[in-house]
């Protein structure tokens, strides 16, 4: 099968078991998208298929012939980080790191769909809790929020 | 995981013509592939339903909405006339599951999820529901947030979606296409409560496919909403929601639809509540009085008859909200 990776074509001879983020990991050697739970209960294997965020654990590979992936490591643009990455940077979105590439992607898909004018389930007037709630889908065991959240409120 | 063949169908014939035994339907996968991983599901083939021509929300003479099996929660929440005139549905799609969830997840796969019942998922657990006759430990063992409605001695379990239950309260119907021919199946009858076969969820047959949802005009449910009871703020299940649609005058209802989630096997409309609302005073002690007319069958466990409580207090607290809109 084929899949493009961060604009990359990519043929692949896989077991259909085989999940997408295992396919990103195991086989192409991307690293960035982390397996947290395996379940679609963390979001560390945040990737983004076809411009939509996704958890690439609940994804079997084999179902998306031809789809464009997008992974941490193909954000970056002519040499710089996307602003996501600088924003996480600036404000020091993280502590250990292991849910940050989900994090990051997460909030480029998400903040397209603010953009799209996507409703959420809080009021539109609290921008933080509201970019909390977009964001519930990535746990930080950590606890970084209080960085995540200004990262993303800049990057917006 | 066990192993299976995989199919990809592009069109609705193909679909149901050749559907073999041991097969399953393959959605956005967020609860099978999850279920699979855990041996729950063990399909001897996928067929991928993804390309069939299932992604369209189009509009029904009259003012309803025909909302295509395939159509992802995120762009049903996020649709224009799903947001104005059933913002319920628009709210209860954005207080489930996340984000990313929502952009896999399809309209037909969340009213054929599978429940979160504990020992469901655990095959090293008995259940009656992955394996008929093994006992229901649930009853004695982990039931907070299982079933006080409609429950039986072999299965407490709960519909763990809320999409559903908005749906229910707006009378909204599946359209279902089988081996056999095309029916349609109102929401509230798609769920099967347990009796002695918990095993079956739904009244789908072998082989039929859910290829859309129609949700009918109803003028009032412009004026209504979800309200969800949870652990934690976001990202978690319902310990209980009320979906509710209210037409109040001169502080009289007119006319109200209502329907209470995580309390039983299936949504639950409460008609009884429905029925003593209607004509009535729109006051919180008749929203009360009207909670307290459907949930004089509940039956709570051990540790779940909280949940009778908290469904009062939130028809109570969602009603006066909507008479205020
Ligand atoms: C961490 C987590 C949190 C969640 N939180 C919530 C929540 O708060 N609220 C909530 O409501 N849900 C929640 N969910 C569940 C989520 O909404 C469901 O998993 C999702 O809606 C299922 O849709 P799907 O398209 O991915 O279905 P799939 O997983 O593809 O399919 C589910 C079942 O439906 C069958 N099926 C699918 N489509 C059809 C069809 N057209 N015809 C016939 N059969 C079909 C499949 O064969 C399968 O048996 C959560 C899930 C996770 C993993
Ligand atoms: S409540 Fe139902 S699903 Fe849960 S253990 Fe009992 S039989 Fe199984
Ligand atoms: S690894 Fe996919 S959501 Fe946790
Ligand atoms: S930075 Fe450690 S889990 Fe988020």
């Amino acid at each position: 099968m084929n899949l493009v990776v961060n604009g990359v074509g990519q043929a692949l001879d896989i077991d259909p078991r085989t999940t997408l983020l295992d396919a990103l990991r195991e086989h192409l050697h991307l690293t960035g998208a982390k397996k947290g739970c395996d379940h679609g209960q963390c979001g560390a294997c945040t990737v983004l298929l076809d411009g939509r965020r996704v958890n690439s654990c609940l994804v079997l590979a084999i179902s998306q012939q031809d789809a464009e992936v997008t992974t941490v490591e193909g954000l970056a643009e002519g040499g710089q980080p996307h602003p996501v990455q600088r924003a996480f940077l600036e404000h020091d979105g993280y502590q250990c790191g292991y849910c940050t590439p989900g994090q990051i992607c997460s909030a480029v898909g998400m903040l397209d769909e603010l953009k799209q004018g996507w409703p959420s389930a809080v009021a539109d007037d609290d921008l933080e809790a509201q970019i909390r709630e977009r964001m519930s889908g990535n746990l930080c065991r950590c606890g970084a929020y209080a960085n995540i959240v200004p990262a993303i409120v800049d990057a917006r | 995981m066990k192993t299976f063949e995989y199919t990809a169908v592009t069109d609705v014939r193909s679909a149901v013509g050749a559907f073999p035994e041991g097969a399953a339907f393959l959605a956005g996968g967020t609860n099978l592939v999850d279920l699979m991983k855990l041996g729950v599901a063990t399909p001897d083939v996928l067929v991928d339903i993804n390309k069939l021509p299932l992604h369209e929300i189009e509009e029904l003479p009259g003012g309803g909405l025909r909302i295509g099996a395939g159509v992802r929660n995120s762009d049903l929440a996020a649709h224009p006339r799903v947001r104005s005139d059933f913002p319920v549905l628009s709210e209860a799609l954005l207080n489930g599951a996340s984000g990313q969830l929502r952009n896999m997840a399809t309209t037909g796969g969340n009213l054929l999820q599978r429940t979160r019942c504990r020992y469901f998922t655990d095959m090293t657990k008995p259940c009656n529901k992955h394996e008929p006759g093994s006992g229901c430990p649930a009853r004695e063992g982990d039931h907070r947030n299982l079933a006080i409605l409609g429950a039986s001695e072999h299965c407490v379990a709960t519909h763990p979606s809320d999409m559903a239950v908005a749906l229910a309260a707006l009378d909204a119907v599946v359209l279902i296409t089988g081996p056999d021919g095309d029916r349609e199946v109102p929401v509230t009858e798609l769920h099967r409560l347990p009796g002695d076969a918990p095993q079956l969820d739904s009244v789908l047959r072998h082989g039929e496919l859910i290829t859309a949802v129609e949700v009918p005009a109803l003028a009032f449910a412009r004026v209504s909403a979800y309200r969800k009871a949870r652990d934690r703020a976001s990202y978690a299940f319902a310990v209980g929601s009320v979906a509710a649609a209210l037409d109040v005058e001169d502080g009289v209802v007119r006319d109200v639809r209502l329907a209470f989630g995580a309390v039983a096997a299936k949504p639950w409309r409460a008609y009884r509540a429905e029925e003593a609302l209607r004509n009535g005073r729109a006051t919180r002690e008749s929203f009360l009085a009207a909670a307290d007319a459907e949930l004089t069958e509940a039956e709570p466990l051990r540790d779940n008859a909280y949940k009778v409580t908290l469904i009062r207090n939130l028809v109570a607290s969602t009603l006066e909200r909507l008479v205020t809109a």
